[in-house]
């Protein structure tokens, strides 16, 4: 997860964030990790961003997915918050997620 | 992941599958060779399954259709399926033509994941004529909506020129309208049908300027909507571009008749050996062909790459354009500020004509 203090544009909490069609995670056996391919271009994923993008399914809300994460990781739900907001709004900005 | 010559072989991410070299459009900047390998020649589709096959066991995680016209191939369809069921993310590089929406639907149902459409101008006249087609431009558009309406992801991809880049904030303008969520700002490369007819494409220096200030510009206003992607132009370039991110370190090309090279210029180097798909596997061919080691890391480099602290991060630039500029392939980039040819590359850059363009035929 991103170290970066910057403050992102808040995500609606009942936003159901999902990768868009064109970008997928995969594991890839030869690469040794998950990648997140999209259009041109291949963005390594380390395993906590794979458990983020894995939940940003369509289904459950961005405040769900906030509090899953800071259960599964036992981390204070604020921090967690801050963090996926910053590399959610990153992936958008992109055009890797929908919001 | 080593590059820089040591015992470990990095694994390639990108394969670029040249299905055909055919294509309707002439485009005079066309990164194909002067040599186009006709119909007869190309693979079929059993073996460029086995192809991406291979290609997913060595670590390949993107296929790029793309030609010539990939659509120009009756059995594209097929290709992508195959492509998409080796595990491939697979990306369709096309002119738009030849492609009904019929067809399009085809490619959907077969696992398409991106289209990339190329446009020559965003006046569709001087487009036209680019390309030496009558009626390319109406085609593109109408792809690309067919394109939005499967909501398969769109970049639309512009190759700029002397004649063009002054439209440089219309055809983004024109991209967004096309519904793409990206577009590539691709500056002609000079090889093959480009050096060719540089003269007629090269840019003039204030032009250049405009054009990145522009892109800049385009960027803060445009953030969130469509993503750009942008380089300068090489010959106004300071440092040489990493071409194809390392020779035999990311990428591998494999023409319509199955040669595999490390970039789509390489048959431009003389003597280099190429080894075929229909000869030998992916695997063998990426480890052992003599054209992949021939520039792999940095053993192979002159002064001044040789002890330059960018060595591993530009790869002494490009190996075909040492070639085209200078006649010695293992020679530093003349792009590279750093190069005692550099003001070579500067006296080519103003030599400039007005003349027809040499359309890429076969």
């Amino acid at each position: 997860m991103s170290e970066q203090s910057t403050i992102a544009t808040p995500i609606a909490p009942d936003a159901r964030p999902r990768l868009p069609h064109g970008v997928r995670l995969v594991h890839s056996e030869a690469q040794g990790g998950w990648v997140l391919l999209a259009p041109e271009r291949v963005f390594k994923a380390d395993a906590i961003a794979a458990d983020i993008v894995k939940r940003c399914t369509g289904e459950s809300t961005f405040a769900a997915i906030v509090d899953d994460l800071a259960q599964a990781y036992s981390a204070p739900r604020e921090r967690v918050l801050a963090d996926v907001t910053v590399m959610l709004r990153g992936l958008a900005d992109k055009k890797l997620l929908d919001l | 992941m080593a590059s820089n010559g040591s015992s470990t072989l990095s694994r390639p991410l990108g394969l670029l599958a040249e299905l055909t070299h055919r294509c309707p459009l002439g485009c005079p900047y066309c990164s194909n060779p002067l040599a186009l390998e006709p119909k007869e020649q190309e693979l079929d589709v059993a073996t460029w399954g086995r192809v991406f096959d291979e290609a997913v066991a060595l670590g390949v995680l993107q296929v790029h259709l793309s030609g010539g016209e990939p659509a120009a191939r009756r059995d594209l369809a097929e290709i992508t399926a195959a492509a998409r069921l080796s595990g491939l993310y697979t990306n369709l590089i096309t002119s738009g033509i030849g492609l009904t929406a019929k067809r399009l639907a085809e490619l959907y149902e077969a696992g398409i994941d991106h289209v990339q459409v190329s446009i020559q101008d965003s006046d569709p006249k001087s487009a036209d004529h680019i390309a030496g087609y009558d009626g390319a431009f109406t085609r593109k558009c109408e792809l690309a909506n067919e394109a939005v309406r499967l909501k398969l992801p769109l970049t639309v991809n512009a190759v700029m020129h002397r004649a063009n880049i002054e439209h440089i904030g219309e055809m983004v303008d024109l991209a967004l309208l096309m519904g793409a969520g990206r577009v590539e700002i691709a500056h002609v490369q000079y090889y093959g049908w480009g050096l060719k007819n540089r003269a007629m494409l090269m840019p003039e220096r204030a032009q250049v300027e405009r054009a990145i200030a522009t892109v800049e510009a385009l960027r803060k206003r445009y953030q969130g909507r469509i993503v750009i992607d942008a380089v300068v132009p090489d010959y106004y370039a300071r440092y040489p571009k990493p071409c194809v991110g390392g020779w035999g370190r990311r990428s591998l090309n494999v023409t319509p008749s199955g040669r595999v090279l490390p970039c789509h210029a390489a048959e431009s180097i003389p003597g280099l050996e190429f080894w075929s798909v229909r000869e030998r596997s992916l695997a063998d061919i990426w480890e052992h062909s003599p054209a992949f080691n021939a520039f792999r890391g940095t053993s192979w480099m002159k002064e001044p790459c040789a002890s330059c602290a960018r060595r591993e991060q530009d790869f002494g630039g490009c190996r075909c354009q040492a070639f085209a500029l200078l006649g010695d392939a293992a020679a530093t980039d003349p792009v590279c500020h750093l190069s005692p040819d550099r003001a070579q590359v500067s006296a080519l850059a103003l030599v400039q004509e007005d003349a027809p363009y040499s359309y890429r035929r076969m």
